[in-house]
């Protein structure tokens, strides 16, 4: 599943005396392809990271550096942190960056215990109606969240949840997408060694809290990282369902200062920097989930 | 689908034969025995999962279509009104202009998506010094918020940013990629296509990495060339991807809002002519004033044509098949 980690990086050059390239046939890589291939991949990388680093340069420009200068520059001439003072001066951003940690980490813990003891259920428990839940979370899964934002605010409001984080975290708490990727990672176990705990006495926690769990770890981390995400990056339901600006998480904020400051460039990339930096640091250091996630995503989807 | 129907009648009840309870349990009433022991009826772990999707999913998703019927607004209960919000609907130019941009996204944005990242993972594809590097940099824009990397691409399409700064170096002058609406839709197409090429990117490398390497030679032994070989060889075979990855991007592309939203603000651009439908939703519906019937009439829409587009690609798909 994870592609990207388990070739490496390079390949063992032959012992000759000048190291060749080779493909993953053993046949040497010509010298022009090779050339050919990494023009190409520095071109799409300016393409992908370049706006990323655009935005980091932007954000160090001091205030009296002309940014709109053409040609542009594109390094900062003195570079200063100036303008990430000035964006927590401007709006509480450190009070939002700790609201988005609540939500996702709420997000995470939910997301991790709902599904994984919901799809322990449909995977090994027996019971009747089994057939039926999954089918609600097929439904709901195929439902998308877009066409009942309104009636999941309505809903908010009846309970009194409009306008909190809880009320942000509640409608993701335990995706259905997930409860079904722990069913099936659940499924592929063997249910011989769960068997035997049976026989030897174990109820149904132990099963779950000792065996079972402890096999499934890798689809959990990758429930926990797109919970994380999703959470961190979502912006259509806390937009909708937070109005008090004390409230609000850092997608919501940046909104609200790329909204009322629009024209202090400077102002606004501070503020995406500090909302973007923490998933990329996450995604340097966890890039394996993320790509397993896909892969797992993209069969259920 | 006896089963099924037991259990919708009476939810809380734990099975009565089961291999999974040890048989020294003495057959009592559940309540007592929950009380007694750990509790080990299964409905208690589908009980968390089951009651936020039931509350915040699929009551909502009920409670749309009913709304859609209604003149409810969001502090006055509403009255059964039929159709009329689909009837206002017809009338309404916000909605058709609504339909027609979400539908041009769709058009714009799924047949980029599902070709580009396909090109992109042959780039990567090989094992070549660096290539790791190479393969998390491309997938960046995928973990960035939708926001941020909206607000990236303001900044660089602004009037006086990055592109047209550049553009007007090298003598093509500005363009207004922010006010024109038409630019902007491209815009902001552009900026759906460059956060989702990273993500289709890995499907597809998982898809090559299954596409039998004797294949590409037998090709190349009868002399076909690169591109020959890509069209006879990897499209056939990555082809039920290349499906799964139209269905994904359609669906989202439909749904657009924050792109949009981002780019060209709240009431989407110039005399709004650049509103989505989900746009439309979300300002119809929210607020003091929301109209929430009418704002679940759209959403439904939403829903219908998201349900059509996804099975119109499987179609197309199994019509292929045969």
């Amino acid at each position: 599943m994870s592609l990207v980690q388990k070739t490496p990086a390079t390949r063992t050059p032959a012992p000759a005396r000048r190291p060749r390239l080779t493909d993953d046939n053993g046949r040497r890589v010509r010298a022009w392809e090779l050339i050919l291939r990494y023009v190409l991949l520095l071109a799409v990388l300016a393409l992908t990271v370049g706006p990323f680093l655009w935005q980091l340069s932007t954000s160090l420009k001091g205030p009296t550096e002309d940014i709109f200068s053409s040609p542009p520059k594109f390094l900062p001439s003195h570079p200063t942190l100036h303008n990430y003072e000035r964006v927590s001066q401007t709006i509480p951003v450190w009070d939002y960056a700790l609201n988005s940690l609540k939500v996702a980490t709420a997000n995470v813990v939910t997301n991790c215990v709902g599904s994984a003891l919901a799809g322990y259920a449909l995977a090994r428990l027996r019971y009747r109606g089994r057939r039926a839940t999954t089918v609600v979370f097929v439904l709901a899964m195929l439902v998308p969240a877009e066409s009942i934002v309104i009636a999941q605010f309505t809903t908010m409001r009846d309970l009194g949840l409009n306008n909190t984080l809880v009320g942000v975290v509640l409608p993701g708490a335990v995706a259905a997408m997930n409860v079904l990727l722990m069913r099936n990672a659940f499924l592929n176990l063997p249910y011989e060694i769960e068997e035997a705990a049976y026989v030897d006495g174990a109820n149904v926690w132990q099963r779950f809290l000792r065996i079972a769990l402890p096999s499934v770890k890798g689809t959990l981390a990758v429930v926990a990282i797109f919970a994380f995400m999703g959470a961190w990056d979502d912006f259509l339901w806390p937009l909708i369902v937070l109005s008090d600006p004390s409230k609000f998480t850092l997608t919501i904020g940046l909104n609200y200062l790329h909204g009322t400051f629009a024209n202090d460039e400077r102002l606004v990339a501070a503020g995406t920097v500090i909302a973007v930096a923490p998933l990329i640091a996450l995604f340097a250091c966890l890039q394996r989930y993320f790509f397993r996630g896909v892969g797992e995503g993209a069969v259920k989807g | 689908m006896a089963t099924s129907t037991a259990s919708r009648t009476r939810p809380s009840r734990p099975a009565r034969r089961s291999p999974w309870r040890p048989a020294r349990h003495p057959a009592g009433r559940p309540v007592s025995r929950v009380r007694r022991q750990l509790p080990t009826s299964p409905w208690l772990f589908a009980a968390p999962g089951l009651l936020i999707t039931g509350a915040f999913i699929l009551y909502p998703f009920v409670s749309t279509v009913i709304n859609a019927f209604t003149d409810r607004r969001t502090l006055i209960p509403g009255r059964f009104v039929g159709l009329a919000n689909f009837r206002e609907l017809l009338h309404d130019d916000m909605f058709w202009t609504g339909l027609r941009n979400s539908a041009l996204y769709v058009v714009g944005v799924v047949p980029a998506l599902v070709v580009l990242p396909l090109l992109l993972a042959l780039l990567v594809q090989k094992n070549i010094p660096g290539i790791t590097f190479f393969r998390s940099a491309f997938y960046t824009p995928v973990v960035a918020s939708i926001v941020v990397v909206g607000l990236i691409w303001v900044w660089l399409l602004d009037e006086r940013g990055l592109v047209n700064s550049l553009l007007e170096t090298i003598g093509v002058g500005k363009v207004g990629f922010l006010s024109d609406q038409w630019l902007l839709l491209l815009s902001a197409m552009t900026v759906t296509v460059w956060k989702g090429l990273g993500y289709y990117m890995i499907i597809y490398l998982a898809a090559l990495a299954n596409v039998p390497r004797e294949l590409h030679e037998a090709a190349a032994v009868d002399g076909a060339g690169a591109v020959r070989r890509f069209l006879t060889v990897t499209v056939p075979a990555v082809r039920s991807t290349m499906v799964l990855v139209a269905a994904l991007s359609s669906v989202a592309a439909f749904k657009v809002f924050s792109e949009v939203y981002l780019m060209a603000g709240p009431s989407g651009g110039p005399a709004g002519e650049d509103t989505t439908l989900v746009m439309l939703v979300q300002r119809t519906g929210t607020g003091l004033t929301g109209r929430v019937g009418y704002a679940s009439a759209i959403s439904l829409v939403v829903f219908v044509v998201t349900v059509v587009l996804m099975l119109l690609v499987l179609r197309a798909d199994r019509r292929e098949d045969s």
